[in-house]
């Protein structure tokens, strides 16, 4: 089973994952940009941390034989803190660097005038720089986030096709859609969704356009959770061309919209002579 | 991006006259494919080399590229074209190529310390191996050490070995050489992508002092000692540095 996680945040884990990650089949990630938990406080973190997925985490992704893609954005939590903002100035020279793959994570967190702002904002620079964007939809009020986020979606100059929404669940699915985007559901040891109400709905709506995650981070998560998903599929009657279809091909497809996917680990990043990594902390 | 040694360096085969674009001694004089940088490789030969490797649409943008790159120098608003070029060189001419073509991008805007930091800070990893690449090419003095400096501090292997290339060996001071070459044997970065090794290791008496250490700490932990290390350990061994060595860090010791 080849296995593309389309979110997971790997900064947050370590290389025992990553190991566990190859040995469950994952071949390539996307880390969307998002916040740290602790909330950042100035451009500079944004910096720096834009230059760990673009830099330190594809390295580390490499010596395990997984290919690292990044997409880069303004969060919607920290698109409230004014102290944040200028970041979005630079946002441009990052979304011309090869593996950037979308635009994202942008959404609503609060559903606040400044959000709204951010989003629109980053749809017209995914429009700009030729790259589909990864909208995450929020944990509170979900309906009407995600109905706000559709809105915000066609107000703007961006596709709907060229869309991702994500964190989607039973009560999002069916507007998401019907609006035409790329359907994202995360799968969660306790919330958002989890394997047998994620198979479910592939059952119900079909695995076109479905991309399900396991947008692992430093909260309780499970990075093999997508490989668990295609398990279960297995067992209940899906077949292993579904599968590959929803664990592989749908990503490959949506984040191809960029034309920057390099999936071929050996040629690109290489592990070259590098196994620091391997050797612990030496 | 694996760098195979097909000889071991000698004395006799580094570039005596120093010159910045010459082969270094360290690896034969074999296009990008058989085992040399680009940093090692002429400008003028890299792109010739590269264009018979490159398709049809690849190679056309490489020479719009480099085209614009010439005839636009310098910064231009937020992003020059030619830094545009070297960001989606990846992507247009394929991993295998990008370091090469990033490095002919830099010498066409003939990038000088200041724009080569800019575009190693605001880089990808990438973007900073083939700035590390470019360096003997485009910065005659040491104002560029500080670049080689940042990527000998981190742990990704590729920028290590990219900043030991001709321009750590004519310019980094022996202390943070000798660093570095444990650093080398710490990461499993084969000592071939040391630039120049044989001629900053002889007779270097404080290096042979840290590689016998080091030895010694594998021993204890019961680990194996990297065959890497008797190699250097014995080049230390083989003498002073002959008269007439174009660097005269490589005396220091």
């Amino acid at each position: 089973m080849r296995i593309f996680d389309p979110h997971i945040h790997m900064t947050s884990r370590t290389t025992d994952d990553y190991e566990a990650m190859h040995a469950a089949g994952v071949r390539a990630v996307v880390e969307p940009s998002f916040w740290l938990g602790q909330p950042r406080t100035s451009p500079d973190s944004f910096r720096d941390y834009f230059d760990a997925l673009l830099g330190w985490e594809p390295f580390r992704a490499a010596q395990y034989g997984i290919a690292h893609h990044c997409t880069i954005a303004l969060n919607p939590k920290e698109a409230n803190d004014p102290r944040c903002l200028p970041v979005l100035d630079e946002l441009p020279r990052y979304l011309v660097k090869d593996r950037v793959v979308a635009v994202g994570e942008i959404g609503y967190d609060s559903m606040t005038p400044a959000e709204d702002t951010a989003l629109a904002t980053q749809l017209q620079l995914a429009a700009d720089h030729g790259l589909p964007a990864l909208v995450h939809t929020p944990h509170r009020d979900k309906l009407a986030g995600l109905r706000r986020t559709l809105d915000a979606v066609r107000e703007s100059a961006l596709p709907t096709e060229r869309v991702l929404v994500d964190h989607l669940n039973e009560t999002t699915v069916k507007e998401a859609k019907d609006s035409g985007a790329w359907l994202g559901f995360s799968v969660y040891p306790d919330t958002k969704m989890d394997e047998a109400r994620m198979v479910a709905l592939l059952r119900e709506y079909g695995p076109e356009q479905v991309l399900v995650n396991s947008a692992a981070d430093w909260g309780r998560s499970d990075p093999l959770k997508t490989r668990k998903v295609g398990d279960l599929m297995l067992a209940e009657g899906f077949t292993e061309d579904d599968v590959d279809r929803v664990l592989w091909r749908n990503p490959v497809a949506f984040y191809g919209l960029s034309g920057r996917l390099e999936l071929d680990v050996a040629s690109g990043e290489a592990t070259h002579e590098g196994n620091s990594i391997l050797r612990g902390g030496e | 991006m694996t760098q195979p040694h097909a000889a071991h360096v000698t004395p006799d085969s580094q570039d005596a006259a120093g010159a910045p674009a010459g082969p270094d001694g360290q690896v034969g004089q074999a296009g990008p494919d058989q085992g040399t940088t680009p940093a090692h490789v002429p400008p003028a030969e890299l792109r010739a080399a590269l264009a018979t490797r490159l398709g049809g649409a690849a190679r056309a943008w490489l020479d719009q590229a480099l085209d614009e790159a010439a005839a636009h120098p310098g910064t231009h608003g937020p992003i020059s074209v030619w830094e545009l070029r070297l960001a989606e060189a990846g992507r247009r001419c394929g991993p295998a190529h990008a370091d090469a073509a990033r490095v002919l991008v830099l010498h066409a805007a003939q990038a000088d310390t200041d724009a080569l930091t800019r575009v190693y800070t605001q880089g990808t990893a990438d973007e900073r191996r083939a700035v590390l690449h470019a360096l003997p090419h485009l910065v005659p003095g040491p104002d560029a050490l500080p670049l080689v400096e940042d990527a000998l501090r981190t742990n990704d292997t590729r920028l290590v070995a990219a900043a030991l290339g001709p321009y750590a060996a004519r310019h980094l001071d022996p202390h943070q050489w000798r660093h570095a070459v444990l650093k080398c044997l710490f990461t499993g970065v084969p000592v071939d992508s040391v630039a120049d090794l044989a001629r900053r290791a002889r007779g270097d008496d404080e290096l042979a002092r840290m590689l016998a250490d080091y030895a010694a700490e594998r021993t204890a932990a019961d680990r194996t000692v990297p065959e890497d290390l008797h190699r250097v350990l014995a080049l230390t061994e083989s003498g002073r540095p002959a008269s007439g060595t174009a660097d005269p860090h490589g005396k220091e010791s």
